[in-house]
């Protein structure tokens, strides 16, 4: 009886003593379950980053794993020469320089971001502890990518020798089916030629599709289009008569090749790439939600993208802008900096009704005899903008390849949706010009959104043929 | 082959530590002294297996024989420390003790596979810290008045940091110590101790609202020495013992409630005042994006942690070698990439099953003096680990503290070893009164039970007379007085 009340009696004096141990007990287990969280989610993605030494010494026990295009095509694979070195061949040589990458020198491409899955492997356990024995290396799993050969082969020869890009995305998943970028390099011979190719004025190491950064000229229509439209609901009254070229705060800008489209609504300026109207519309608009709609489509914001690291668009006007400022970027030119990469996602998103579909270049992981490791399955990144918005863009790009400037795509027998455009990369020459085309294949049921810039066109190559080519290739000779 | 040895030992060293984590806390539910013993020798058995497996590898996969010379130095530490106090101390915690052991043991198969010279250092640290910690509880349990020493505590605290916040030296951007002789001492560690000292015997004076603004005033200025002296780890560590202290002393949740309010606020002010706390902030949010500026130490750990997931990559086989500060503040990442994490958790239980021991300790007490002590160092201790492994794993921002027993250094190493033996010399005052209130209950038994034959035998035989017996109950009752004068004197 005693006893229990000393007891009670204890229990009351050490109440707050409990009470601090079972606060510090509980911390411990959500740290512990911290770890574990970060052990099953957080960690896969987290051990894969460049910084990572580790991986390199992985190679000490495990043969880098082969890549494949889609349909088991090796783009990448470990060959021994006869001396029993090991060495890394690209079948395509060029083709796939940028996307795919090279080994040595700092790894770059795929080639980097799958470092981890190449050196991991996932071969049969018995196999392993064989292989332990006998001290031989194990054999590193098979990275399966999305990209289309003949896709590739069609957008590079197409390119030809210009400087440029090209990118190939499925808008209903996010499918990367091909990335080219030009000048390109054989990733057979990279350590050899490595003094050479870092200091290559070209800069023919840069992916161009990724990391390029150019003015997006005319295609950016697009977004000032959208702009117009969230800002008044009768967009479909707008009206200008255009004489050929717009003055505003002491500039005057023409339309290109001098033309003068007369009275036009938005569907023909946008057709036409009249930039006398779009300087128009760009002198409207409230600068704070024109900074928001090209917020909404990705520009000053990471771009999303497994695999993939792209640059980051800008776009920097704000409300000291000058009225020239204004017409420049509501044309395309001014500050604003985009990537290819990034305009496919914009049309990619517009082809999928709205909805971007977060892009990829990994869609299988296996063990070298092709035993599925992991599987990457389509997931969206988010609406840029509502259905609504991107059909009506829709019907304004298949305007463009019907009679406006990409009328080349008129009887293609294949629908497409686009928007050309021209970006001046010498202040004030006109005729010195990067050439642009967007837009996407099978408009009723989209297939493929493609993006192509050509440097320097200056009048010659334009992107639209090279696009036109692309898709011919991909539609006949399939 | 020694592949396959390494492979395979790395699962052995990962069932060992299980069991050993397995018996820290089924000891618990034991009450038969017998069975605990055995239990408490089965877990230095594990530590020993574990040791030897662990050098094992070392051996093979460095190839160096003063390895073997280590491991057999560290053995007869072991054992020496095990003998010693259980000899010297019969009525000290023995799961203390081992846990103690299993901690230095597994800092120094990870520093002897990191480098031979420091896991050679920190040998005689902790050789040295133990030689010494055998003396505290000694002293604890000889020297009164300790209650009594508050202001010489609070200045003592106050001076050695403020003289390191002026003369200290920059290390990895804090200002933490002194080298004199080659050897480097970081007085904050030894301040801590100090620290709790003085709240404990300033608590127990008093907890009137008055007495304990003063207190805090006096806390405050300790916490913001060291934050000047861009000592985070250490700041933050006296805050929240403080605030701990404060609560279970005054039993006012308010306080604590106040307290963690004008912390937040303070951490607020920090992060704009102080352009280090800012750093380690934008690091904890994003060491990817800040690896040039400070972010690489993060992020190394995580990869490290990463790379070895649950069950490592074995002894050797990783490389550790890449995280910065891998032998001291990020030594558990070290751990966790070649040992693995299911290892690391155990460890982490461990470290929790030592701070259980030392709050049970605390509440048998029954002098809040001491009571407070040894609050206030558990929590010391147990905050210390949350605030490394936190800062590693990325939960919480990096502070750049120890990790206690395990990481590479003297005056952490000492300092822990100091902490335990305190609380070890607790232990013991709380046996000896439980002991002496046991003898006080077996006289009471007997005098009862004398009280009952009396009746009895008056029954039996009224004419017979026994003086002996009446003089035992007499000379009992005397004996008793002064058992209670003697624990009166000793408990207070």
């Amino acid at each position: 009886m005693r006893e229990k009340k000393e007891k009670k009696r204890k229990r009351e004096v050490n109440k707050e003593f409990a009470r601090v141990t079972y606060a510090f007990v509980a911390l411990f287990l959500v740290l512990m379950c911290y770890i574990g969280y970060f052990n099953v989610v957080k960690s896969a993605d987290i051990i894969r980053s460049p910084y990572n030494p580790r991986l390199d010494s992985m190679a000490d026990r495990v043969v880098r794993g082969t890549i494949l295009d889609s349909e088991g095509n090796v783009l990448a694979q470990t060959e021994t020469a006869q001396d029993g070195t090991e060495y890394r061949s690209y079948p395509y040589g060029s083709l796939f320089a940028h996307v795919v990458g090279y080994v040595g020198q700092g790894n770059a491409g795929l080639e980097s971001t799958e470092n981890f899955e190449l050196l991991t492997s996932n071969a049969f356990f018995l196999e392993k502890l064989r292989n332990e024995f006998q001290d031989r290396k194990n054999q590193g799993d098979t990275v399966v990518t999305t990209l289309d050969t003949g896709l590739q082969q069609a957008a590079s020869s197409a390119l030809g020798d210009h400087k440029g890009a090209v990118v190939i995305l499925e808008p209903s998943t996010g499918k990367i089916r091909a990335m080219v970028s030009k000048p390109d390099f054989d990733p057979n011979t990279v350590s050899q030629n490595w003094e050479n190719l870092s200091s290559d004025p070209q800069s023919s190491l840069l992916n161009r599709a990724l990391q390029g950064q150019y003015a997006p000229g005319s295609t950016f229509k697009i977004v000032t289009a959208l702009e117009y439209m969230r800002e008044h609901g009768d967009y479909g009254n707008y009206t200008y008569t255009c004489d050929g070229s717009i003055s505003a705060g002491g500039v005057t800008i023409p339309c290109a090749g001098g033309q003068v489209h007369g009275t036009e609504n938005l569907a023909e300026s946008f057709a036409y790439s009249c930039n006398s109207s779009f300087c128009n519309i760009g002198l409207s608009l409230d600068l704070s939600s024109y900074r928001d709609t090209a917020g909404d489509l990705l520009f000053n914001k990471s771009l999303p993208g497994r695999d993939v690291s792209a640059a980051k668009s800008s776009f920097l006007l704000d409300g000291n802008a000058s009225e020239s400022d204004r017409m420049m970027t509501a044309m395309g030119q001014g500050q604003t900096q985009t990537s290819p990469y990034h305009m496919a996602l914009l049309v990619s998103a517009i082809a999928n009704g709205g909805n971007l579909m977060r892009p990829y270049l990994v869609e299988q992981v296996t063990n070298y005899a092709g035993a599925v490791v992991r599987e990457v399955s389509p997931e969206s990144y988010g609406n840029l903008m509502t259905s609504g918005e991107a059909a009506q863009l829709k019907e304004y790009m298949q305007d463009v390849t019907s009679y406006g400037t990409g009328s080349v795509f008129a009887g293609a027998g294949y629908s497409m949706a686009g928007k050309t455009g021209t970006a001046e990369y010498a202040d004030g020459d006109s005729s010195r010009n990067h050439s642009w085309f967007v837009g996407f294949s099978n408009t009723d049921n989209p297939e493929l959104a493609v993006c192509v810039i050509v440097e320097q066109s200056d009048g010659g190559l334009r992107a639209v043929d090279v696009a036109k080519e692309v898709m011919d290739s991909y539609y006949y000779n399939q | 082959m020694v592949n396959i040895i390494v492979e395979l030992s790395k699962y052995l060293i990962i069932i060992l530590i299980i069991m050993y984590t397995y018996l820290c806390f089924a000891i618990f539910g034991y009450h038969d002294a017998e069975r605990k013993q055995a239990l408490l020798r089965r877990q230095n058995t594990f530590m020993f297996l574990f040791h030897l497996t662990a050098f094992l590898v070392l051996y093979l996969e460095k190839d160096d024989i003063r390895i073997a010379g280590l491991y057999l130095a560290q053995v007869l530490l072991f054992i020496l420390t095990i003998f010693l106090y259980t000899k010297l101390y019969p009525r000290v915690s023995r799961l203390v003790v081992n846990n103690m052991c299993m901690l230095l043991c597994v800092g120094l198969v990870m520093l002897t596979r990191l480098d031979y010279g420091t896991a050679m250092k920190q040998f005689v640290f902790a050789a040295a810290g133990i030689a010494l910690s055998l003396v505290v509880p000694v002293i604890i349990r000889r020297v009164k008045g300790l209650s009594r020493l508050k202001l010489l505590y609070a200045g003592a605290g106050m001076v050695s940091l403020a003289v390191v916040a002026v003369l200290g030296q920059v290390s990895y951007g804090a200002r933490l110590g002194f080298s004199i002789g080659g050897v480097s001492i970081q007085p904050s560690e030894l301040v801590k101790i100090i620290f709790v000292f003085f709240v404990a015997a300033s608590l127990k004076e008093s907890t009137q609202f008055k007495h304990v603004v003063i207190t805090t005033v006096v806390a405050a200025l300790h916490v913001l020495i060291l934050v000047i002296s861009t000592d985070l780890g250490a700041a933050l560590i006296i805050f929240v013992v403080y605030l701990v202290m404060l609560y279970v002393a005054t039993r006012q949740p308010l306080y604590m409630l106040a307290g963690l309010g004008a912390g937040s606020l303070a951490s607020v002010a920090g992060y704009y005042l102080f352009g280090h706390v800012r750093t380690r902030v934008n690091v904890w949010r994003d060491p990817f994006a800040t690896y040039d500026s400070g972010g690489y130490q993060v992020a190394q750990s995580l990869f490290a942690i990463g790379t070895g997931s649950w069950f490592g990559m074995g002894l050797c086989q990783g490389s550790p070698e890449s995280i910065p500060v891998r032998d001291s503040d990020f030594i558990f990442s070290a751990i966790a990439e070649e040992l693995g994490l299911v290892f690391a958790l155990c460890l982490i239980l461990i470290f929790v099953s030592c701070y259980i021991m030392f709050l049970n300790i605390a509440m048998q007490l029954h002098d809040q003096f001491y009571k407070l002590v040894a609050l206030g160092l558990g929590t010391c201790y147990i905050f210390q680990v949350f605030l490394n492994i936190g800062g590693v794993i990325k939960f919480i921002p990096s502070t750049g503290v120890t990790l206690p027993l395990i990481s590479y250094g003297g005056s952490s190493m000492l300092s822990t070893l100091i902490m335990f033996a305190i609380i070890q010399g607790l232990y013991i005052l709380r046996e000896d009164e439980e002991e002496s209130i046991e003898r006080r209950k077996k006289e009471q038994q007997k005098l009862r039970a004398q009280k009952r034959r009396r009746p009895a035998q008056e029954a039996a035989g009224k004419s017979v007379h026994d003086p002996a017996g009446e003089k035992r109950a007499q000379s009992a009752g005397k004996e008793r007085k002064k058992e209670k004068a003697g624990s009166k004197q000793r408990v207070r």
